[in-house]
């Protein structure tokens, strides 16, 4: 334990009466921003980059969303559609919601809610920052030669001997991106094993942390598949010779197994980190401790390993054999029921709490209402003779922009509006937070509903000409965009006027518990001036107690 | 004993390792050189499996380690055999149902041409 | 409070948590290079499993000699680096360097004999492609992409273990290492007794079941 601060610090200390934060301490170059090892600049820096690819992303969704308001296919070409929703699957899949929650807010938050001075491998922190943007630049580079339009799915044979697009160059960044993902999962699994706070154990441990580490094993386990399963599509492009190649006698439908074993668990990745975010939420503004803390803890894990063996639920209709099908839709209905539980704890933790309606509390109730929706949805398509039907149709693309956007990316605006006053020391504007919360749950809505209606009845996904009697359901989706694009740029504004102009925030402005509001906000460079001792259980929180937060 | 290295293994250990496994490699070479069928992947694997095991408990310490690693080392190996097992359930009951597709991809005569490959 | 070593980073408490950080963490990356080299061995199985003669008649064009010399290699250098783990445990720095050096050669050794044995499946027309020898089937060909693919990537992987025992070597020249830290030892050879492992197994895979 540092015994005397710095030099800099005490003279600091001395002349403005507080601790320096991370902001102040360690250089305040650019410079020393893209050389930082601190936990919480990387946070940062990685909030940048998301919301750089989540911006190209959108305008792509924006102009998809723009042509399926005619049935015809007006706006653009075939084959510029296909791009284009490739681009957003690629980009929002790899470049935003995998790494948002875990890479900006876990990589804030977790080393101060265990109590520690960083993470456990700080510098390879930084290069999975580095790495991050290197995949995603070559992934944007592929994109301006001419892009790609196999989907994101990439399923060969299309991808591997017929497409003329630049399947190679866009692997390659999701490739290097995905060694970014393993380094955080390795560096989040060992700091939650080696660096908890003297006192801190596990089963006193907040559920963020819990979700952060069944997610970083599914980063690590899973991600290596995906990684192999590139390359081998990359060399029968390459040299015209694969493992996928039918007049080998390959099977195209082995790349599919290969894929799906990654990007199932990719999606509980995308949804895990934001159910860590929403226990954190409901118990503060709730005021009670989380009902069932076991159960939560324990379902967490039970997502991560019952995710992997669900995948071929994305492969029934794709010629695998029937047992394979049938044992794949049983696990899938098993996998729901951690994901059940906890929507059920919340809701006990909610009853005869204490309400604050704050904006992350609109965002984790919206995430609870949205989330079952979606996961409901998912019981459908678990179902064989369902599947059948609503496979490739719009009924899919609700169902997982129901998990994906109204519950990672509303647990993940409410997650940072929650530790906005930590991380930046100022305070939001509470009534816009509460507006754009409801405004984004409006369009929302508006977007995704209608497509669970024509998707039932017959419209096929990634068409970008459809029959006329399906253009209803199109206009009300496009409309919702548009609300749902205002709930989003709203926050933009507010969250930057606020850097400046909030209020300054306090240590504990929501009076939480939680080792990470016993720091200052924003915390110093070394995070707490003396190492925390945990004595108590985790959620502290009472419903009786009359209670007073400090809104911006 | 170091008190920071808890797993300082006796070097005769290490000899004893490695002439086991150059002794296990003679062996495996020498069976696939007999005519055993189905046997020889049988043994082949066998031995090749021996020989991870004795790498992975002395070379690599797991039988000085702490539980929380070998729960590490087993979980990689658990999540390869989940991987193979649930994709070698759908290959090898492909063509069981009468109707369903069979288990191999290639035609007796292949009529497609030679597809010309477009630059990557 | 004892004094903090040189090497213990801020954000550890003292060294053994850190090298048990560091370990774990090696750990935790083999564990995902199980699965990255696993997905080549799925690969492998299911069409092994699907095409039993032809995968048999195209390996036994392998060439044994050099598959089984090099498994001797690298089995030895496996041996050389656990006497490298034991010298740095002991703080003996001359020896470490010693075997280190010594298993540097012998993974040299390694590439240098599946360089020849490369060439010789060239010669051969074992590569797949339009100059595949036309003894075989199709499906055999599947099997030599597989060899080209796995042995490939284990060879790439080997590389990078050279290199990174050599980045080790150079440190414990500096004087880097003692009885009290030699984290980087420990860890790199961790992955070169992997990467060992995944050979055993190619060699198993490749070279020996499919004999007969």
């Amino acid at each position: 334990m540092n015994a005397t601060l710095p030099q800099t610090e005490t003279e600091f200390t001395r002349t403005r009466g507080r601790v320096p934060s991370y902001f102040e301490e360690g250089g305040r170059t650019v410079g020393s921003w893209l050389l930082t090892t601190d936990h919480k600049r990387i946070g940062i820096l990685y909030l940048y980059s998301i919301l750089f690819y989540f911006t190209i992303a959108a305008i792509a969704a924006a102009i998809i969303r723009l042509e399926l308001i005619t049935p015809q296919g007006d706006l653009v070409s075939a084959e510029t559609y296909n791009k284009l929703f490739t681009i957003h699957g690629t980009l929002m899949v790899w470049f935003f919601l995998i790494p948002s929650i875990p890479s900006v807010l876990g990589n804030f938050v977790i080393p101060l809610m265990i109590g520690a001075k960083d993470l456990a491998f700080p510098r390879l922190n930084l290069l999975s920052w580095y790495l991050f943007n290197i995949g995603g630049l070559i992934a944007l580079y592929a994109v301006a030669i001419g892009g790609v339009d196999t989907g994101w799915t990439f399923y060969t044979p299309y991808s591997s001997a017929f497409t003329n697009s630049h399947v190679v160059t866009m692997v390659a960044g999701v490739f290097i991106a995905g060694f970014s993902s393993i380094l955080t999962g390795v560096n989040f699994i060992v700091t939650i094993h080696k660096l908890r706070a003297p006192g801190l154990t596990w089963f006193k441990m907040p559920i963020f942390l819990w979700s952060n580490y069944a997610t970083s094993v599914i980063l690590v386990m899973a991600t290596p598949v995906l990684a192999m399963t590139l390359v081998l599509l990359s060399i029968e492009r390459i040299w015209g010779v694969g493992v996928f190649d039918p007049k080998l006698g390959g099977d195209p439908v082995l790349f599919q197994h290969l894929f799906w074993f990654y990007s199932h668990p990719a999606v509980y990745i995308m949804i895990l980190p934001g159910m860590g975010v929403v226990s954190e939420l409901v118990t503060c503004f709730a005021r009670k401790p989380i009902f069932g803390y076991h159960f939560v803890a324990f379902a967490s894990v039970a997502i991560a390993l019952i995710g992997f063996v669900v995948w071929g639920h994305h492969m029934f209709t794709a010629g695998t054999s029937i047992y394979s099908g049938l044992f794949f839709s049983l696990m899938s209905y098993l996998v729901a029921v951690p994901s059940a539980i906890k929507v059920f704890n919340w809701t006990m933790t909610l009853y005869r709490g204490r309400i604050f309606l704050t904006t992350p509390m609109l965002y984790a109730l919206g995430f609870i209402g949205l989330f079952t929706i979606g996961g409901l949805t998912g019981l459908f398509v678990a179902a064989l003779a369902i599947d059948v039907h609503v496979t490739d149709t719009y009924f899919i693309v609700a169902h997982f922009h129901y998990i994906m956007v109204g519950g990672m990316v509303t647990g993940f605006l409410g997650g940072l509006h929650y530790w906005w006053p930590k991380i930046t020391g100022r305070l939001y504007p509470e009534n816009l937070g509460r507006l754009s919360a409801l405004i984004i749950f409006i369009g929302f809505n508006l977007t995704f509903f209608p497509q669970y209606i024509m998707g039932y009845l017959g419209m096929v996904r990634r068409y970008h000409s459809y029959a006329p009697e399906f253009q209803i359901y199109h206009v009300m989706s496009s409309a919702g965009a548009s609300i749902l694009g205002v709930g989003y740029i709203l926050p933009l504004i507010y969250l930057i006027w606020s850097l400046k102009h909030g209020k300054k925030a306090p240590a504990n402005p929501w009076n939480a518990t939680g080792l990470e509001w016993q720091t200052t906000s924003p915390p110093p460079k070394h995070n707490f001036i003396e190492t925390p001792v945990v004595t108590r259980e985790p959620y502290q929180y009472s419903p009786e107690v009359e209670e007073r937060m400090i809104y911006g | 004993m170091s008190l920071l290295n808890p797993s300082i293994v006796p070097r005769k250990t290490y000899v004893l390792v490695w002439v086991a496994l150059l002794l296990l490699l003679l062996a495996n070479w020498g069976i696939a050189q007999l005519k055993l069928g189905p046997f020889n992947p049988v043994f082949s694997l066998g031995i090749a499996f021996i020989q991870m095991m004795l790498m992975l408990l002395f070379l690599m310490h797991v039988r000085y380690s702490t539980a929380l690693t070998r729960v590490f080392v087993a979980a990689g190996f658990i999540w390869f055999v989940i991987m193979v097992v649930l994709s070698m359930n759908d290959y090898l009951t492909r063509g069981s149902v009468p109707g369903q597709m069979g288990n191999s991809w290639i035609h007796e005569h292949p009529t497609a041409p030679p597809v010309n490959l477009p630059k990557p | 409070m004892a004094e903090a070593h040189e090497a213990l980073a801020e954000q550890f408490e003292e060294m053994p948590q850190q090298t048990e950080a560091s370990l774990l963490g090696m750990w935790t990356f083999l564990a995902t290079e199980i699965l990255f080299f696993g997905a080549m061995f799925l690969g492998y199985i299911v069409y092994r499993s699907t095409y039993p003669e032809a995968f048999a008649e195209a390996g036994r064009h392998t060439l044994i000699l050099y598959g089984s010399v090099n498994t001797a290699i690298l089995l030895t250098s496996s041996f050389t680096m656990s006497l490298a783990i034991d010298s740095a445990q002991r703080g003996r720095n001359r020896p470490l360097l010693g075997f280190l050096l010594l298993t540097i050669l012998l993974g040299c050794g390694f590439l240098l004999v599946k360089g020849l044995e490369y060439s010789e499946d060239i010669h051969e027309h074992l590569v797949p492609g339009a100059h595949f020898t036309k003894e075989l089937s199709a499906p055999g060909q599947m099997f030599w992409v597989l060899y080209w693919i796995m042995t490939g990537v284990h060879s790439l992987h080997l590389i990078i273990g050279v290199g990174v025992l050599a980045v080790v070597a150079w440190m414990a020249w500096g004087g880097k290492f003692s009885e009290y830290y030699h984290n980087p030892v420990l860890i790199s050879g961790l992955y070169w007794h992997f990467v060992d492992v995944i050979w055993v197994w190619l060699y198993a895979f490749i070279y020996l079941i499919n004999r007969h």
